[in-house]
């Protein structure tokens, strides 16, 4: 079980410091390890910085990258999950010719059906988010591929996970 | 030559005064204990050399003749002395030139603070003159790196930084300063960092693991320790010595590890790894419970990690969470300060003694005797070896010498036969093999120690990557004792090619200079050795010295060093010729 390759998100919570995603891609780097998405954003702790990286390795290689993580200095904690354990989603935005909003009546049902929304219409172009699962962002984008996409652009994963990640506890741990 | 600072102004805690970032990095310096910097100045850090000029009576600045020697120097004097050792060079290529002795001091966990001078801030990411992103190239090989911009900023990151270095598992920081905030003025304050909120320097100690682990160190019956640095690092020398007495479990080092008991302690049964001791490498495959204490599992240590003591249960004792699991899998991972944990556990663990068990190790050294060591220490062809030139120094420096090598076989042979009563003895390039550390680290080794005897021992490959340093030699007079063993040869990279390459000599055979005419053109005292009668007089000659000397022993040209575990082949398959 341990050794079979497997879809992880690893959340790191870390000091807002220049430098700090160089030293943590170089972790994944340096063992050639491909990471597939990675998203950086603030945290619920204020000042706290969290990564977001889904990679696809075993659980005894990922422990291994977990514990390189740690030792980081500016690196408060790192956690992985399986995406049984988190609750996550992808965005994206397509870029569309206007008049095809006119012309083809099919893409205002893949619309509605996908739960997309319109972010703006001009006399060019509209613009159509969506946020969802993998599969669903690539099912929309090959339906409307058919009529022409103009751009196209997804995010990397961004996750929560079900159980509690005790940063908090830690942080005022060390304050005391 | 006595480098040290003679007087000292205390920096520490005092009322803040309006300075240049420059003259706030000195006294920043100055107020964590450094007396000896090494490096080497350029544009970009000259601010900061024109204040280590004023200081100088408190602050000695060593002039290398090469950055990376800079950075061996510091690692020398770092892993001697247990205090962080410090190196500064310029902007660019002072900068890349210190990456080596980063690296390696990364990897053998050696405390060092490398500065670097930058370009002014509003030229970062110009392509400006000797401008280079430091900070990228160091990421990593550095524990932690940081680029300063602002003056403000030097006296807390300064802290952090030796803080960082030396506490936990060591390791060096590298600190990047530009040249405005080095000029830059503000008010300058110090204070001694003393935590970072995301940084855990020591795990904290698990009482119920303990118990554990000293339940299955009781119930062992042929129980071995293998331990490596970090007893030295963690200055539990006292705390090991007293588990190994009292659990009277033979016990076997790393490289790095060695000194940390003497050699000739009744209980030490020899090195394991792939040029280690036959039983040790060889009972590792047979003892039922493995203490792994302060050792980080290197491959040259384990050979065929799966044919690694699969039979043991193993019980880590560690600082570093991520290296429990890392190689081997820890059945009981012992976590924190092996000070701490070897001092908590020993009041739990039985005394006991293991007569028959320990006979099994005499018995393979007794063979390894016959096959390997005889021939080394006591040859009887013509040709001299580099063992009998290290019985010799053994003799005559009776085990208190600290012995610095390079890499290759000469090293291998330093570290299998030298003997150590005194821990911080053995100071070689271990993790990355680093040729052309020694003669470097030997420096700073003995600027660090005066009092203690130096001796390098390098081979004709090694020294001359770094044999400019006999310039920063004859400046400092540093009396360091040099001895080149010299086979003409890249010796360990020869070895492997007759066993494993037909014998294919490819660019290992050396045409070396005179080496002694190269010493006495730095007005060293040198000498050469081609023949056994002569080694005990020359050697004498040079540890009675009051100053540096270079001796070159001309050894057997293609001698092998044994035992040998092959590259990928499991330690049971180690190897006596």
């Amino acid at each position: 079980m341990e050794h079979t390759r497997k879809q992880y998100t690893i959340s790191v919570y870390t000091e807002n410091n220049i430098g700090l995603l160089n030293r943590i891609s170089a972790i994944f780097q340096r063992r050639h390890i491909n990471i597939e998405s990675m998203n950086i954003s603030v945290s619920e702790i204020e000042a706290v910085s969290r990564f977001t990286i889904l990679v696809n390795m075993t659980e005894v290689n990922v422990r291994k990258i977990i514990g390189q993580i740690e030792k980081q200095i500016e690196v408060i904690k790192a956690f992985y999950h399986t995406d049984e354990e988190t609750i996550y989603l992808e965005s994206c935005m397509f870029k569309i010719k206007s008049e095809l909003l006119f012309e083809e009546r099919q893409i205002q049902n893949i619309i509605k059906e996908s739960d997309a929304r319109i972010v703006t219409v001009n006399r060019d172009f509209f613009v159509l988010e969506k946020s969802g699962r993998r599969h669903e962002i690539e099912m929309l984008h090959r339906e409307l591929s058919a009529f022409g996409i103009m751009q196209f652009v997804r995010s990397g994963r961004i996750a929560v996970t079900k159980d509690e990640m005790k940063i908090t506890e830690m942080l005022a741990a060390f304050n005391n | 030559m006595d480098v040290k600072a003679k007087t000292k102004t205390n920096y520490l805690n005092q009322e803040s005064e309006h300075i240049t970032g420059c003259e706030a990095l000195v006294r920043s310096l100055i107020a964590e204990g450094v007396d000896i910097i090494y490096g080497y100045p350029g544009g970009a850090i000259m601010p900061v050399y024109d204040e280590l000029f004023k200081y100088q009576d408190q602050i000695h600045h060593v002039l290398t003749r090469h950055e990376q020697g800079a950075t061996h120097s510091a690692q020398g004097f770092a892993r001697i002395s247990g205090r962080v050792g410090v190196a500064m060079a310029t902007s660019g290529p002072g900068a890349t030139n210190l990456i080596t002795g980063i690296a390696d001091a990364q990897i053998d966990s050696t405390p060092m603070v490398c500065i670097t001078g930058q370009v002014p801030s509003h030229l970062l990411g110009s392509d400006a003159f000797q401008e280079t992103d430091i900070v990228g190239i160091s990421t990593p090989v550095t524990k932690w790196n940081h680029q300063i911009t602002r003056a403000e900023e030097i006296p807390e990151v300064i802290a952090k930084a030796f803080y960082i270095a030396k506490s936990g598992r060591p390791g060096p920081v590298l600190i990047d300063i530009t040249k405005d905030a080095q000029f830059e003025t503000f008010d300058f304050t110090y204070k001694k960092c003393e935590g970072v909120r995301s940084y855990k320097p020591v795990p904290k100690v698990d009482t119920s693991i303990l118990k554990s682990a000293a339940q299955a160190i009781n119930d062992a019956k042929n129980p071995m320790i293998v331990w490596g640095q970090g007893v030295i690092l963690g200055e539990a020398e006292d705390e090991f010595k007293a588990f190994v007495e009292k659990s009277g479990i033979p016990a076997a080092w790393t490289i790095m590890g060695v000194s940390a008991i003497p050699t000739s302690h009744p209980l030490n049964v020899g090195m394991v790894g792939m040029h280690g001791n036959y039983a040790p490498n060889k009972l590792t495959n047979e003892c039922d419970v493995l203490l792994a204490i302060g050792m980080r599992f290197d491959d040259r240590v384990t050979g065929k990690l799966s044919d690694y003591a699969t039979q043991a249960k193993v019980i880590h004792f560690e600082i570093d969470p991520a290296e429990i699991d890392k190689n081997v899998i820890a059945d009981i991972p012992v976590l924190g300060d092996v000070k701490e944990t070897l001092s908590e556990i020993l009041p739990m663990i039985k005394e006991k003694s293991y007569d028959d068990w320990h006979q099994q190790f005499k018995d393979l050294l007794k063979i390894e005797f016959e096959k390997v060591i005889k021939n080394d220490l006591h040859p009887t062809k013509d040709g001299l070896t580099m063992g009998e030139v290290l019985k010799e120094i053994n003799l005559q420096s009776r085990g208190e010498a600290a012995i610095v090598s390079d890499v290759g076989q000469h090293q291998m042979i330093a570290c299998r036969y030298a003997e150590f009563n005194k821990s911080r003895g053995n100071i070689t390039s271990g993790g990355l093999g680093t040729m052309g550390f020694a003669l470097p680290a030997a420096i700073g080794a003995k600027m660090a120690t005066p009092e203690r005897e130096v001796v390098a021992v390098i081979g004709d490959g090694g020294y001359q990557m770094t044999i400019q340093e006999l310039g920063t030699i004859f400046q400092t007079k540093a009396a360091v004792k040099i001895v080149v063993l010299n086979n003409d040869f890249l010796g360990m990279v020869r070895q492997w090619q007759q066993l494993f390459f037909d014998k294919r000599y490819a660019s290992t055979e050396m045409s070396n200079p005179d080496f002694v005419t190269i010493a006495k053109g730095y007005h060293i005292e040198a000498k050469r050795v081609t023949k056994r009668e002569e080694l005990a007089t020359a050697i004498q000659e040079m540890m009675t010295s009051e100053e540096a000397y270079f001796l070159e022993v001309c050894v057997e040209k293609e001698d092998n060093v044994f035992p040998m575990i092959p590259s990928g082949a499991s330690v049971s398959e180690i190897r006596l010729e």
